[in-house]
């Protein structure tokens, strides 16, 4: 079936069986391999991506329910070279280890904003229990993306839009 | 891991999918959100010749009220009820059930209706149908037919919707006394599936219990409306007695199996506990005017 998306605000076309899953159309038709595969049973969010802005299993999808929609992975989220708030936020605060489930913490965590400019720790909690990290790294990726939101609130505070993330927040 | 090859078709109107059911129902797949049949056919439990996607169906979304009925669509979301804040005042148990599961992700894509008809007995909104006196609209070729929740599930990923039907829309009765409920989940971790739950819905008549309903997930073969629990309670004046009595027929109508969650004696138990301090619950919302 031929399938047209919408990923990183590129239109992207492949032509894929409709049981190919939406992770393996992104990592071995798009060669984005920033989604990660983990557990492959829906219970890990290592390939979480933002469906229209909304975070959803890339495991638990298939590629041809994505057609005419709009994507965003990792690769998306650093714009002109410049890393966004939530990257700088996982960079400041050391919010990876192995780095393994960090695209789906950073993408839960931009969708967190993008909703919740200014999240209590309990909030973003709850936001990012549908990802595991096996470094148990937890108190730091929350740092990180409190981080974010702080440095969103600067940006915005000086009329700056530049740092004013929410990457994938719909069309 | 990926599925066993399927046809797939993502029709644009109802009636094109119903066409389609009455040709090719009997080895057919409906999925909506697919967070339940994906990892399914992932794993190949099912392996259907076609997927019927009905997520582009128009106007099987979203939250209404129609002839004295709370109508959900069928493609409403669990994020959609979760976070619907009129809800959260009307019928409490819908965003409290919808909160608990799955996780954040799941509930991004997962659908009240693609859970209902996946019934897992492990399912929380089957319960919670089974509380509210819930009925389910399906559609064939031929039209349309009313299924109660009670009627609904037959056994462990069995109910009584035929291959040509699709559910639309989940009707809820809204009554007209005050009313509250609470959905009581005991689960090991975030995503995990319930060791055991509890739905709790009353209507109150002054001090008195009108009715109450009440609904078992993962303690038997589906999800168990306790209705022993329920007539304890109607008509009643609900002391910490009347509470108990009612728990206890609730534990009786459960039929757990020992697991790794659990021994059976210990989520009867839970139920036991859970069915008090849902009711209790229950009935403080219907008291706070959330009626």
């Amino acid at each position: 079936m031929k399938v047209t998306m919408r990923v990183n605000g590129t239109e992207r076309a492949g032509d894929v069986e409709p049981r190919v899953l939406l992770v393996d159309f992104l990592r071995t038709n798009l060669l984005l391999t920033g989604t990660h595969v983990g557990c492959d049973t829906s219970g890990c969010g290592a390939c979480t991506v933002l469906l229209e802005g909304e975070p959803v299993k890339s495991c638990t999808m298939l590629a041809v329910q994505v057609a005419g929609r709009d994507l965003t992975t990792v690769e998306g989220l650093a714009q002109g070279g410049a890393l966004s708030a939530m990257q700088v936020g996982f960079h400041e605060e050391h919010g990876l280890q192995c780095g393994f489930c960090t695209p789906g913490m950073m993408l839960v965590g931009n969708a967190l904003l993008a909703r919740n400019p200014d999240p209590t720790e309990e909030q973003i909690r709850w936001a990012i229990s549908g990802n595991l990290c096996r470094c148990t790294g937890y108190m730091n990726i929350v740092k990180a993306i409190r981080h974010a939101a702080n440095l969103n609130q600067e940006a915005a505070k000086a009329g700056s839009h530049a740092a004013a993330v929410p990457v994938g927040g719909g069309e | 891991m990926f599925p066993a090859a399927f046809d797939y078709v993502a029709p644009a109107t109802l009636d094109e999918a119903l066409a389609i059911l009455k040709q090719r129902g009997d080895d057919a797949k409906v999925m909506a959100g697919g967070q339940s049949l994906i990892p399914l056919l992932k794993l190949r439990f099912s392996q259907p010749a076609l997927v019927l996607d009905i997520s582009r169906l128009p106007s099987l979304t979203g939250v209404k009220r129609h002839n004295g009925h709370l109508v959900i669509g069928a493609l409403t979301r669990h994020v959609d009820l979760e976070r619907d804040a009129e809800l959260a005042k009307t019928f409490p148990i819908l965003p409290e059930a919808a909160h608990w599961i799955a996780d954040p992700l799941v509930r991004n894509r997962g659908t009240i209706a693609g859970s209902v008809c996946h019934a897992d007995p492990s399912g929380d909104w089957g319960s919670v149908l089974l509380a509210l006196n819930a009925e389910l609209v399906a559609q064939s070729s031929a039209g349309e037919r009313v299924i109660q929740a009670a009627d609904f599930f037959t056994g462990p990923f069995a109910t009584t919707l035929r291959p040509d039907e699709i559910v639309t829309a989940i009707r809820i009765p809204m009554s007209s006394g005050p009313s509250g409920g609470s959905y009581q989940k005991l689960e090991r971790k975030v995503s995990d599936f319930a060791t055991v739950a509890v739905a709790v819905q009353v209507e109150m008549d002054g001090r008195k219990v009108a009715r109450a309903g009440i609904g078992l997930t993962a303690v038997g073969l589906t999800n168990i409306k306790a209705t022993a629990a329920e007539k304890a309670l109607a008509g009643r004046e609900p002391t910490d007695e009347v509470i108990a009595e009612a728990a206890r027929q609730a534990a009786a109508a459960a039929d757990p199996k020992d697991d790794i969650r659990g021994t059976a004696a210990y989520k009867k138990d839970v139920v036991r506990v859970f069915v008090q301090r849902g009711v209790k619950a229950a009935i403080g919302r219907a008291q706070e005017g959330k009626a």
